[in-house]
């Protein structure tokens, strides 16, 4: 990214406005895009106005956004994010982009550069003595067999030697810029190697081209060659797209730096230990050519504790050092049996069992009754944004344990069939409104009361069937509930 | 080397007629009512048989990317996005194509459009190409009088093409973040799925293809996806448009076989090697985001998808970024992770900071001044970037600083050797008391 940011206010001008030609053009582009797109045509029409205007102003910019009906900040966003788009002056005469980029730095654009550095200004985006000309650094501009190349405003000059610029640069600021013939500088047309043509230095390819149209040579044997054909797209596409990335210097079983191999397991036990098993486990391997682990990661199975006892049955994949497996008997051994999900629950706490890491169940285990609404993690806990590298993990997750979701926390034993009399505005309590507040009727909650009777996990279980990721137990629905019944039981009394 | 005969696009130099009547009399616009006369199967089963794969660097076939569109709308207008956001350094086929071949892509767009049952296409050129969005809208405004585009057109399908501009962001190339810059917002890749077949521009179906898939379908449908998938290797079919830059004696842009050998493609094409074959260093074979290749692997290589992805590199754009012995190649390694530190979108975090962190990283082992144990330091960052970020930016941000630490570990060790051996010359040299 660049940080881009408007010219300071002493340089902006006062307003904008399109000349009546560009204004025409203006509502022909915005023409093209069908109804109510017309937010498409945001970045033709403000290159529109740096061409007239020389750069963007922050009055083209409140222009723009004006005549497309777009809020101020999309246009601003669009302005900034999109680096052709000079926010400050730039040379009347010339502005000078030096294509900075490998394939032009490999045949000596770092002169180029030095000529600008020279003859314009040592800094890019400032202005030359005369206010004439500047110049900027910018990258790849799609014309690298012709390297090294500037572009000046429209045009680009290919070919270039350090001399020719220097030319170039001299006639531009004379206000000549007209004269020069835009394209290769030297003895060329376009693309072609020069020195002479390699292909298409023969009329055949006319005749050629004909031929083919007609069903030439290239039609006979056709049914032959179509399965041939036909082969060749059966073929399954290969990955070749993408790099083999893989490397031994970036193998996922060698520690990264600073970290010893021994090191490395403890963090992956640690990891397995103290967030979401299944979190944990897709991390090491997460690069997508991460492939088997082998070796030395053994140790950190070796001192998890439960693992002899959970770890029975996948002894026998225990040779099997592929990653789902490893996942599968990371999650095994972590998680004891009774407490997996769509089992009974034994007690609230155990019921988010595999929600909570191994460390933190045995605090718990002791210190219970500390607990509070805010330290579990409540049922959004399970939510899983199943990003890309998180995908395979999930997928083994989901096909080991179906997670119904009615396991999470206990019904709450004061549901209603009907309201007890007149039933009360729900919406008082922040983070329900209308709709949350039909479904809490149609679950059967009607009283401010009732909510002020739940306990926490019969909190989960309603939050669960609202769908709502969580918001009964951000909100705190007990807590308000119990204060509204306060007050309204006391307004009653008084 | 492939004959004259076999070469689609006939005018790639702009040194022949480039008018439309010029166009025609190579061939191109033969009988395309016809084809569409065939049917949108037959349009689809013929470029699955050609095995064209994708020209904008994924390789993706062609012919299935058509068949993902539905086959009827459900009341949603169907969009063809062409995509000429060629930004790639390395890259500048679809300058030619729309400067000098224009045709060819106004043909393939009515005939793909014809294929998913879209009547808009949208071609979305980066706002560089000044010249090549004039050239374009002079050949398509040409079409429009002639008859083969709008409505009740010769061609048979109602067809409208809109030439549309970006302004100079790498990331548009990605093609949801194109569809978003032709939204008119800044162009931040999206999530996938949905994906454009399902929900593209404005919420409706559309395909992105790149320029050079779009503009070699109306020749392989008049020639048979026989004729195409004849040439090259078995998956690594066709003609592609190869772009040769760097230190070879003549640079240039030429239409080949796939698979054709490296070193015939440099030979017969660019005059050979600045300084000879034994003065090659390495290659990076398909555009910026390849990892290099060094010399030995590469001059015998065959130029297609699995070729390089053999040697550990990937086919990309077919754009190879020639170096020889006197290239400060971490140095042209660094300039590319500027590249992308620069062209990052800022969306997703691992890429936003990682490759200005890499860049830094890369800037201090072009003189040396780093640790021995930075590299392996380094090499774990790309990792922590790669295949986590949204689009795949990070990840060729990631790749040309795997590729040269995988081959040029040795000069990066030397160079930290060097300065640490030079860090002390400027102290006074002590002697010792008499």
């Amino acid at each position: 990214m660049s940080v881009r940011r408007l010219a300071e206010d002493a340089v902006q001008p006062q307003g904008f406005a399109f000349s009546e030609e560009n204004a025409a053009w203006a509502e022909r582009v915005i023409s093209r895009y069908p109804d109510g797109r017309q937010q498409s045509a945001v970045i033709p029409l403000l290159m529109r106005a740096q061409d007239q205007d020389g750069w963007v102003t922050r009055a083209a910019i409140e222009h723009v956004a004006d005549r497309l009906k777009m809020p101020l900040i999309r246009v601003l966003e669009v302005a900034t994010f999109y680096t052709q788009f000079q926010l400050k002056p730039v040379g009347t005469r010339a502005h000078v982009q030096v294509c900075g980029t490998t394939p032009c730095m490999l045949r000596g654009s770092d002169d180029l550069k030095a000529v600008c550095r020279s003859k314009i200004h040592p800094e890019q985006f400032h202005l030359n003595d005369d206010g004439t000309l500047s110049w900027e650094e910018v990258e790849c501009l799609g014309a690298c067999v012709n390297a090294p190349m500037v572009m000046i405003f429209k045009d680009t000059y290919e070919d270039l030697t350090p001399q020719r610029l220097e030319e170039i640069i001299d006639l531009f600021a004379e206000g000549r810029g007209g004269e020069v013939q835009p394209g290769p500088q030297i003895d060329r047309h376009g693309s072609e190697p020069f020195g002479g043509l390699t292909s298409l230095n023969s009329d055949a390819a006319d005749k050629g081209a004909e031929g083919g149209a007609t069903g030439g040579p290239a039609q006979t044997g056709a049914s032959e060659q179509a399965a041939g054909a036909g082969g060749a797209a059966a073929t399954p596409p290969s990955q070749a797209g993408r790099p083999d990335t893989h490397a031994a210097e970036t193998d996922p079983t060698i520690a990264s730096p600073g970290r010893s191999v021994g090191a490395a397991a403890d963090q992956r036990a640690e990891n397995g230990a103290s967030t979401n098993p299944s979190a944990g486990a897709h991390r090491p391997g997460s690069g997508q050519t991460g492939g088997q682990r082998q070796g030395p990661t053994g140790a950190a199975d070796k001192e998890r504790p439960e693992i002899t006892t959970a770890n029975a049955r996948g002894d026998a994949g225990r040779t099997d050092g592929s990653l789902p497996s490893q996942e599968r008997r990371a999650e095994e051994s972590l998680i004891p049996a009774k407490s997996r999900p769509g089992e009974p629950s034994g007690s609230s706490v155990s019921a988010h069992g595999p929600l909570l890491s191994e460390g933190d169940r045995g605090e718990q285990g002791t210190e219970a009754g500390r607990l509070t609404e805010d330290t579990l993690p409540g049922p959004m806990a399970s939510d899983h944004f199943a990003s890309k590298a998180e995908g395979a993990a999930e997928d083994e997750a989901g096909t080991l344990e179906t997670r119904p979701h009615h396991s999470i926390g206990q019904k709450p034993g004061n549901l209603l069939k009907a309201p007890d009399g007149a039933k009360d505005d729900l919406k008082q309590i922040r983070g329900v409104g209308p709709v949350l507040e039909q479904k809490l009727n149609e679950l059967g909650v009607f009283h401010v009361r009732q909510i002020a009777a739940w306990n926490s996990e019969e909190l989960f279980w309603i939050d669960d069937h609202l769908n709502f990721r969580g918001r009964a137990v951000r909100d705190r629905w007990i807590d308000q509930a119990k204060a509204l019944a306060g007050q309204s039981s006391s307004s009653t009394v008084g | 080397m492939l004959d004259d005969k076999d070469r689609i696009f006939t005018n790639i130099y702009g040194l022949k007629d480039k008018s439309l009547k010029g166009a025609m009399g190579r061939g191109h616009f033969d009988g395309t009512a016809d084809i569409i006369g065939k049917g949108r199967d037959w349009i689809i089963n013929e470029m699955k048989a050609s095995g064209l794969r994708g020209r904008g660097g994924a390789g993706f076939p062609t012919g299935l990317k058509w068949s993902f569109m539905p086959k009827e709308s459900d009341g949603r207008p169907h969009y063809l996005v062409v995509n000429a956001d060629e930004s790639e350094p390395g890259t500048c086929k679809d300058r030619e194509i729309m400067r000098n071949d224009p045709f060819t892509l106004i043909e393939g767009c009515i005939i793909a459009g014809f294929a998913m049952g879209a009547h808009t296409a949208y071609i979305y050129v980066r706002g560089e190409y000044v010249r090549e969005r004039e050239a374009l809208q002079r050949a398509i405004d040409e079409a429009y009088d002639f008859g083969l585009l709008g409505r009740d057109n010769k061609c048979g399908w109602d067809f409208d093409i809109t030439v549309h501009h970006g302004a100079g962001a790498y990331i548009c190339g990605e093609e949801t973040a194109l569809l978003e810059s032709l939204e008119g917002k800044k162009g931040q890749p999206r999530l996938k799925p949905p994906f454009p077949a399902n929900m593209g521009l404005y919420g409706c179906p559309t395909t992105v293809n790149n320029v050079e898939s779009i503009a070699v379908a109306p020749t392989i449908l008049r020639r048979g996806g026989a004729w195409f998938a004849g040439i090259g290797r078995p998956n690594n079919v066709g003609t592609k448009l190869f772009m040769i830059s760097g230190h070879v004696e003549r640079p240039c842009t030429v239409e080949e076989a796939m698979s054709i050998p490296f070193r015939e493609l440099i030979e017969k094409h660019c005059g050979g090697i600045r300084g000879g074959w034994d003065n090659l260093l390495a290659v990076i074979p398909g555009g910026a985001s390849c990892p290099i290749v060094p010399a030995a692997d590469i001059i015998d290589c065959p130029m297609d998808f699995d070729g390089l992805r053999a040697v550990k590199s990937s086919f990309g754009t077919a754009a190879s970024i020639v170096m020889d012995k006197s290239t400060d190649v971490v140095r042209a390694i660094a300039r590319l992770s500027y590249f992308f530190k620069h062209e990052s979108c800022g969306q997703c975090t691992p890429c936003r900071e990682g490759t200005g962190w890499m860049w830094r990283v890369m800037e201090r082992m072009v003189v040396g001044n780093a640790h021995k144990r930075e590299i392996d330091m380094l090499l774990d960052v790309t990792k922590q970037i790669e295949g986590h970020t949204i689009c795949a930016l990070g990840d060729a941000a990631a790749w040309p600083v795997q590729g040269l630490v995988r081959h040029f570990r040795a000069e990066i060790e030397r160079r930290i050797d060097e300065f640490s051996r030079n860090s002390d010359k400027d102290r006074p040299m002590l002697v010792a008391a008499e």
